[in-house]
């Protein structure tokens, strides 16, 4: 109850603060964020595109986690978690995914370039779309629950490449990319005044805990389920 | 089998015990080769109708031959897994080799069945399409290698997932290629250093990246086949 009352609030301030400071090319006062040229008013999205896609890889990992506590475990309760947490990281891959496409539109010319990131953000898609689809091949649901514990502990191994380490060193379009003028490394560092950090982080946070919200929630549901379909 | 025989050498006797059983009875029914060689053929043919006479950059040209050798792995390789299943034979195997020994064996076939698809497929793709030249060889050759090594070995683990799913055969390119995503780009931009004719030196990087998802795969692997294995 606290947790998602003191998430609204936040959450509340940072859409508030990130839509509504006013961009300006000499900010003179705390609430003015300052220009980036190239950027200017669609400098915005990273409040919101920046933490929808750390959830997708958050949740991503809780995935992976629960599945390896499945497999030594063997607890069903383990199985919904991981399951639940792709589901959301599902959720949120498609949010970042469609909010930097229409981004893209508008910074670079079209919805989609294959630059590295949205290859990996593509491959992230794919691996939740894969895991779905083995969930839903299997019957049994022992099996069902290690065959997708395995798979998605292989797709984390494998996946770092892309998501960490590709978009870093090919160049690319995306800030932050290898060939940025500014460097390569994250965004945060080099291209954001404290205001826009403030604001940045507390979204990060408050959709880490809107993540962690809806996690508990789900999970208490799909235990529901569960149990209800145990019983007859 | 003697007392004095160390648990090493049991385990080397089992994994080439497993090899052995799936190379003699792929060579009794050829399904597994038939099918590679045919679709290969198939595939490389349907790239010269579409390509018509004209010709395309070799930049393009190299992406298709690792497109073939993609598509013929996923008709092939998952065969040594589905086939225990569909035989019955899965639990006869699992009460009498070690799980490790089981995987290795399985990977040792499937390493000696990607190294012929991606051999037979680069010699026809070289003879029958003219606008693909290599230039440097010796990256050509060692992506050839690293290549087909690392998608034996992610596709031996992917096919051992998905003969115990309902739905085998369309699933699998469908789990692989995310996770195989990593080593096509690798190999295709390596393909493409080579038709570009780059000195070896060039192509380090991608062979890092080859080498080091070798590794992690065959590791992970190694530690989750049991689970899958296992009833």
């Amino acid at each position: 109850m606290t947790l998602r009352i003191s998430l609204g609030v936040l959450l509340t301030l940072v859409i508030v603060a990130a839509i509504g400071f006013p961009i300006s090319a000499s900010p003179r006062h705390w609430y003015e964020f300052p220009l980036i040229p190239g950027l200017e008013e669609k400098a915005r999205l990273i409040f919101f595109h920046v933490p929808t896609a750390w959830l997708s890889v958050m949740a991503f990992f809780t995935s992976m986690v629960y599945g390896i506590l499945y497999l030594r475990r063997r607890d069903p309760m383990d199985d919904i978690s991981s399951s639940v947490a792709a589901g959301l990281g599902f959720l949120f891959c498609i949010l970042a995914t469609i909010t930097g496409a229409i981004w893209a539109k508008f910074n670079w010319g079209s919805f989609w370039n294959w630059d590295p990131r949205e290859t990996s953000i593509f491959v992230l898609l794919l691996i939740y779309g894969a895991y779905f689809s083995l969930r839903s091949a299997v019957d049994v649901e022992e099996k069902r629950a290690t065959l997708s514990s395995v798979y998605s502990i292989i797709a984390a191994v494998t996946v770092p490449f892309f998501i960490f380490i590709m978009p870093r060193i090919m160049t690319g379009l995306h800030p932050g990319a290898k060939g940025d003028p500014d460097g390569a490394g994250p965004v945060i560092d080099f291209k954001m005044s404290p205001n826009m950090r403030v604001v940045f982080f507390a979204s990060l946070i408050g959709f880490t805990g809107l993540f962690v919200w809806m996690f508990r929630l789900r999970v208490r549901t799909a235990r529901l389920e569960y149990f209800e379909h145990a019983k007859g | 089998m003697t007392a004095a025989e160390t648990p090493v050498r049991r385990w080397l006797r089992a994994t080439g015990a497993v090899f052995m059983k799936d190379w003699r009875s792929e060579l009794r029914t050829r399904y597994a080769i038939s099918a590679l060689v045919m679709f290969v053929i198939t595939t490389i043919s349907i790239i010269l109708f579409a390509l018509g006479g004209e010709g395309a950059s070799p930049e393009v040209l190299s992406g298709m031959l690792w497109v073939v050798i993609f598509f013929a792995a996923m008709s092939g390789l998952a065969r040594t897994f589905v086939m225990e299943e569909e035989r019955g034979t899965a639990m006869m195997l699992q009460l009498t080799a070690a799980p490790s020994a089981v995987f290795a064996g399985k990977l040792l076939f499937n390493l000696v069945l990607g190294a012929g698809l991606t051999v037979l497929t680069v010699v026809l793709y070289l003879f029958f399409i003219s606008g693909f030249t290599v230039q440097t060889y010796s990256i050509f050759l060692a992506t050839i290698t690293l290549g087909s090594i690392g998608l034996a070995a992610a596709s031996t683990i992917i096919a051992a997932i998905i003969a115990r799913a309902n739905t085998k055969g369309t699933l699998y390119p469908v789990l692989s290629f995310p996770i195989l995503l990593p080593l096509l780009m690798t190999v295709i931009s390596a393909t493409r250093l080579a038709a570009d004719g780059m000195p070896f030196s060039e192509a380090f990087g991608e062979f890092q990246i080859l080498i080091s998802y070798i590794v992690v795969v065959v590791t992970t692997s190694i530690l989750l086949f049991e689970y899958i294995w296992k009833d």
